[in-house]
């Protein structure tokens, strides 16, 4: 564990000394901000469009975030060679992989927490409330959520040789599953055969990223989810990010580096 | 003296309809506390040993191993430092936080971790400059973060990539008294180069590699008193090297 922990946490400290992710926080408080000092509609209940805006960016910005800092781990570490010196240490590629997963997860969880509590200042501003039961299961499960999105952008990084390509793959299928993931078992049962059972399989292999997206239940307070449906959600998550890892350490430890 | 290095019938060959074979069946042994030149030609097969010593490449038939252990298992990289040809470092580091990551790695105790940063920093003479990003180092002073992060663990034996590959007279200088110094400590180093010269000053053995085969190996003063030549005479005899004639 201390050679997974020391690779996440130069991987930690990458993300804060680049300036993408101070770029995407910045892009994303501006929108909600000017948005926030809007009056439409003169509409007391302005503070739901403003969460929903909110929630939606920081959905964005958090993909964004997640998949191009995984994608590009690896494949720097072979372009840049820092791969030789880190492998000739007593270090394994199954740790290097771990370690990766684990500073891209870390660091992204603590972009989310610093976008929740900014949608937290902006909307308690208006509402005078602090919902936060909601904000901290939503963030939850949003970084479970994001556990499998990197361990699919690690893997992709094995397969694909560019990292925009990797990323580019990621994102098509991470918002294909997100928007229509949920709605593929539908589809399947209005197809012919062997349309049907393909849709069908598929649906039933695919990782339902959808079930972690709450933020209807966040912007109008319509109830949480049971605890133990988020347990069971975060379960679901670690097993597919464990699937994802596994196929990935499977290719990477017979991938030639040079 | 126990040999801490062992190769022994050594083949890499590279994939392809028609594979190139880049070591066929090497047999060396480096035993410690020497200093061990491994010279070649470019794509003699020097690098892909190292990568199979390195654990980077694996081998397509023989053994190779470090202290007795396989160098597929990680652990046998525990006591040897590395020193690749060009700095690969992580450049958004400083030298302290590179050298505190891979302390870290070594599982250096805590309360050793300082006191051993602070130790490779003054033999590389990078104290002054600990805190600046690597990536505003100038090469020498890249290439001397290597040989700092080469030593962090305190290893037994040292596998150096040519070490002085592109560094200015002075910078040669001062990785040549590393190596020196080094051995004076009873440590073991495995290096390879081009400068010719600069092995006959430091080794006590070497081995000639021309296309993937072990050509010669000894003493360095073995082999120049039995060619009455110098090491480099002895190299370009051995690698069937032919003078053009002149015009």
């Amino acid at each position: 564990m201390n050679n997974i922990f020391a690779i996440g946490s130069i991987t930690i400290k990458e993300l804060y000394r680049r300036k993408d992710f101070y770029v995407l926080f910045v892009l994303s408080a501006l929108i909600t901000l000017m948005a926030g000092s809007a009056h439409f509609f003169h509409d007391d209940k302005i503070v739901r469009y403003l969460k929903e805006l909110c929630l939606l960016l920081i959905w964005i910005a958090a993909l964004v975030i997640a998949i191009t800092t995984a994608a590009r781990q690896l494949p720097a570490e072979r372009e840049q060679r820092t791969i030789f010196p880190l492998l000739a240490k007593p270090v394994s590629r199954a740790q290097v992989l771990l370690g990766k997963f684990l500073g891209c997860w870390l660091a992204v969880g603590l972009a989310l927490v610093m976008f929740y509590a900014f949608l937290g200042v902006v909307s308690a501003s208006r509402e005078h409330a602090w919902p936060l039961e909601y904000y901290i299961q939503a963030l939850w499960l949003q970084w479970m959520m994001l556990a499998v999105v990197i361990a699919l952008a690690l893997l992709g990084s094995i397969v694909f040789a560019a990292p925009s390509s990797n990323g580019t793959i990621c994102l098509v299928t991470v918002v294909g599953i997100l928007l229509l993931g949920g709605h593929l078992h539908e589809v399947a049962l209005e197809r012919p055969e062997p349309m049907q059972s393909f849709l069908s399989t598929l649906y039933f292999l695919i990782p339902h990223l959808e079930w972690f997206d709450v933020r209807d239940l966040v912007v109008h307070e319509s109830g949480l989810v049971a605890w133990w449906a988020v347990g069971a959600a975060s379960v679901y998550a670690m097993v597919y990010a464990g699937f994802l890892l596994f196929a990935a350490w499977v290719l990477f430890r017979r991938k030639a580096l040079n | 003296m126990d040999a801490i290095l062992q190769i022994d019938g050594l083949r890499v060959e590279y994939g392809g309809p028609r594979p190139k074979v880049a070591v066929a069946g090497l047999n060396l042994s480096v035993r410690a506390g020497e200093v061990f030149g491994f010279l070649g030609p470019n794509g003699a097969g020097k690098t892909t040993t190292m990568n199979v010593l390195l654990g980077f490449v694996n081998a397509t038939g023989g053994s190779a191993r470090l202290f007795g252990v396989d160098v597929r298992q990680p652990i046998a990289r525990q006591r040897i430092g590395y020193l690749p040809e060009l700095t690969y470092y992580y450049k958004f580091l400083t030298a302290e936080e590179l050298l505190y990551f891979y302390a870290r790695i070594f599982k250096i105790p805590r309360s050793e971790r300082q006191s051993r940063i602070d130790a490779v920093l003054k033999l590389v003479e990078l104290d002054h400059a600990r805190n600046r990003q690597i990536k505003t180092y100038s090469k020498g002073m890249q290439q001397r973060v290597g040989l700092a992060q080469a030593l962090i663990n305190n290893p037994d034996l040292l596998i150096l990539d040519e070490p002085t590959s592109g560094l200015d007279p002075i910078g040669r200088m001062k990785v040549r008294e590393i190596i020196l110094r080094l051995k004076h400590e009873g440590k073991t180093v495995f290096f390879s180069s081009h400068e010719l010269g600069e092995v006959e000053t430091v080794c006590d053995r070497v081995a000639i590699l021309h296309n993937g085969e072990l050509k010669a190996e000894g003493r360095v003063d073995d082999l120049t008193r039995e060619h009455q030549a110098s090491l480099e005479q002895v190299f370009l005899k051995i690698i069937g090297y032919q003078p053009a004639p002149a015009a």
